[in-house]
């Protein structure tokens, strides 16, 4: 019993992780048709910048880390809504190029982050608390884990409530559904392009903040492995939907964890497998709209 | 039998098409030239190419020495397997316009299933030129099969889907080659090839010119294949789905066959490709079957020119040459002395890489090979968006 509400739990905490980079991704696809490979480096980015801010203030205490979350936060946003302005903006309605500008990107900032703090990971300190374990149903828990959930479900809340409450929401949903009624209306909806642009990457930078925690170290592949997770969890959930990608990744975060512990290890096949199911049956994701 | 009418009328139209366009008679004149020259180009090439061990060309900066150093070849035929490898991407990418991020996977098959194949016939009591002949044929097949299974699997979906399916099937590849089952693929330190059933002209430092004769070969075969493919009926389909597939279905044929088909000629060729790469390096890393290779292969093929058979050889040539240029420009004197914001950047290859192909896609979309078509036209457009505004 209390193996698996360890493995619930954690699963529940990588499925934050997951959360706070499909989120994004989902959001760009739905809006822009743009695949974002460059995503995994706006968390990479903001992970190292959060880091450095983060121990120069106070390394390894709470303020310290709340610095780090604001500083990842403001560098995922910038970054992601400047590449949007410098690079996407110029080839709208192409999206092969959009997708191919963003792997030159995310190939080129891996190396130039390989480049400035090496290619070994760099051990982060947290606050102790963090480290600590709480006793639930006889399972030790990690706190870390706690943290993940309650700030992916505050990203998550956050931005329903943007979607839903305010006006600009209101065209990046309209967007989402029928770009083309939208911009009839005649509304500019390629200002809410940078802005979606910038709300994945501040969910992204947090995601790298907070990523750093639960691996307990930064290094320039962080972005990378997540992403490829993000991919398939956006994917299963519906490309497009917010709430087919919270689904799906605590789905896809729980079974790998179970997977690892009783399949011996197997989690990452575990997942592939599922995607490669999910679309044979179902093509357009568990939410998806229909293509 | 519906299949065959269908693609009878096909060939009608694509007939229709021919004899509009040979309507201009200087025009006639001009194109029926024009193969000859090309394939007489071509030849001599290839046969220069093939002389390059004997004669001793230094170009100092391009090549690290002399083109018979067991170095230099060394990495004329690595780039010329990775040109191969990128011509076999460039079949499904730029011919089919389907994008996968699976390629390296089928690389990756090629590579570790000969290796692994010869270790596990090793101690066969066979002649050893068999044991490497069914080696090779194990592989080929193997190959196929990867080929056909996930070909099958991920054309059931299009676009963006099909991207991800054939990326979650490279990464479960990458992930089992990491994990060593059974010892099999020597996990994160790499396979070391077993060289007591390889044949010994293709082993050792002193017989590189005989590995870079088979490289030539295998970029050879590979073309012929990819020509063979393209100038098919099955090869116009697919173009033609690429440009409408709901023009095509309406036409009456059915285009995941055919795709299925370039799906699985381009995986073959990508394992022939690595089985060269495997007999090249003596051994094969993990890292030819992770996502980060294929998007590499995407670079190459974009770099290139996506819209021309010989920017796929180009690229791979161009990039693999810079690639190493690159690393050695990083190491040196000139770069070490330079301050941190110079130094940083330029000591990494693979950030000028990125960051040159990031401007190829911005501002030169026909690549490398468009070069000169972009200087006789002097058009700034590319001519695939003419095309498509025209259509509109």
């Amino acid at each position: 019993m209390s193996t698996v509400v360890l493995l619930v739990i954690t699963g529940l905490g990588l499925g934050a992780l997951y959360f706070l980079v499909a989120s994004g991704l989902s959001l760009i696809y739905g809006l822009m048709g743009v695949l974002n490979l460059a995503h995994g480096s706006f968390l990479t980015i903001s992970a190292f910048l959060g880091w450095e801010v983060g121990r120069r203030v106070s390394d390894g205490t709470w303020l310290g880390l709340a610095v780090s979350a604001l500083v990842g936060i403001a560098v995922g946003a910038i970054v992601a809504a400047l590449t949007e302005y410098l690079l996407i903006r110029r080839l709208y309605e192409r999206h092969i190029e959009q997708a191919l500008v963003t792997v030159g990107l995310s190939l080129a900032s891996v190396a130039l982050f390989e480049g400035i703090w090496g290619t070994d990971p760099i051990y982060t300190e947290k606050p102790d608390w963090l480290g600590q374990t709480t006793v639930i149903l006889g399972a030790k828990i990690p706190n870390d884990r706690f943290l993940l959930i309650a700030c992916a479900l505050l990203v998550l809340g956050g931005i329903v409530l943007f979607l839903r409450r305010t006006r600009y929401g209101l065209i990046i949903r309209a967007g989402v559904e029928n770009r083309s009624m939208v911009t009839a209306l005649g509304i500019d909806v390629r200002r809410s392009f940078t802005l979606v642009f910038a709300i994945g990457g501040a969910a992204a930078g947090l995601g790298g903040v907070l990523s750093s925690v639960y691996y307990g170290y930064v290094s320039a592949h962080l972005g990378s492995t997540l992403l490829i997770f993000a991919f398939i969890v956006t994917v299963i959930g519906g490309l497009g939907s917010l709430t087919g990608a919270a689904i799906a990744s605590v789905l896809v975060a729980v079974l790998q964890q179970f997977a690892n512990f009783y399949l011996g290890g197997t989690g990452d096949l575990v997942v592939v497998i599922a995607l490669a199911a999910v679309l044979l049956v179902r093509p357009r994701g568990l939410l998806g709209k229909v293509a | 039998m519906n299949d065959r009418q269908t693609l009878g009328s096909a060939r009608q139209t694509t007939d229709a098409a021919a004899s509009d366009s040979t309507t201009a008679p200087a025009g006639t004149a001009a194109s029926a030239r024009r193969p000859l020259w090309l394939a007489l180009g071509g030849t001599a090439l290839v046969v220069l190419l093939a002389l390059l061990p004997l004669l001793a060309i230094d170009i100092p900066g391009v090549l690290p020495g002399p083109t018979y150093t067991p170095g230099t070849l060394q990495l004329l035929a690595y780039a010329m397997l990775i040109a191969a490898l990128a011509l076999s991407y460039r079949m499904m990418f730029g011919l089919a316009g389907l994008l996968s991020f699976g390629h390296a996977l089928f690389f990756a098959a090629g590579a570790y299933g000969l290796g692994m194949a010869l270790d596990a016939f090793a101690p066969v009591e066979w002649p050893s030129e068999l044991i490497f002949l069914v080696s090779i044929i194990v592989t080929l097949v193997a190959g196929l099969v990867l080929g056909a299974t996930v070909g099958a699997l991920a054309l059931r979906v299009t676009g963006i889907a099909f991207a991800m399916v054939t990326l979650a099937f490279a990464q479960a590849g990458s992930v089992l080659i990491r994990r060593n089952p059974g010892g099999a693929t020597g996990g994160d330190e790499g396979l070391a090839l077993d060289i007591t059933n390889v044949p010994d002209a293709l082993v050792g430092v002193m017989n590189t010119r005989n590995l870079y004769w088979v490289a030539l070969g295998v970029l050879v075969l590979v073309y012929l294949v990819v020509l063979w493919v393209e100038k098919s009926r099955a090869g116009h389909v697919a173009e033609a789905t690429r440009e409408n597939e709901l023009r095509v279905r309406v036409l009456g044929i059915r285009p995941y066959r055919l795709q299925l088909l370039i799906f699985i000629v381009a995986s073959v060729l990508a394992a022939v490709a690595g089985m060269g790469y495997v007999l090249l390096q003596s051994g094969a890393t993990p890292r030819i079957a992770t996502v980060d290779f294929t998007l590499n292969l995407l670079v190459i093929v974009v770099l290139g020119g996506v819209g021309y058979r010989w920017g796929a050889i180009v690229g791979g040539i161009v990039y693999t040459l810079l690639d190493q240029r690159l690393t050695a420009l990083a190491g040196s004197d000139a770069i070490a002395a330079l301050p941190d914001v110079l130094r940083i950047p330029l000591s990494e290859p693979l950030f000028i890489l990125g960051t040159l192909f990031i401007l190829v896609v911005l501002f030169l979309p026909g690549g490398i090979a468009g070069i000169p078509q972009r200087m006789r036209t002097g058009r700034k457009q590319h001519p695939a968006e003419a095309e498509e505004t025209a259509d509109a």
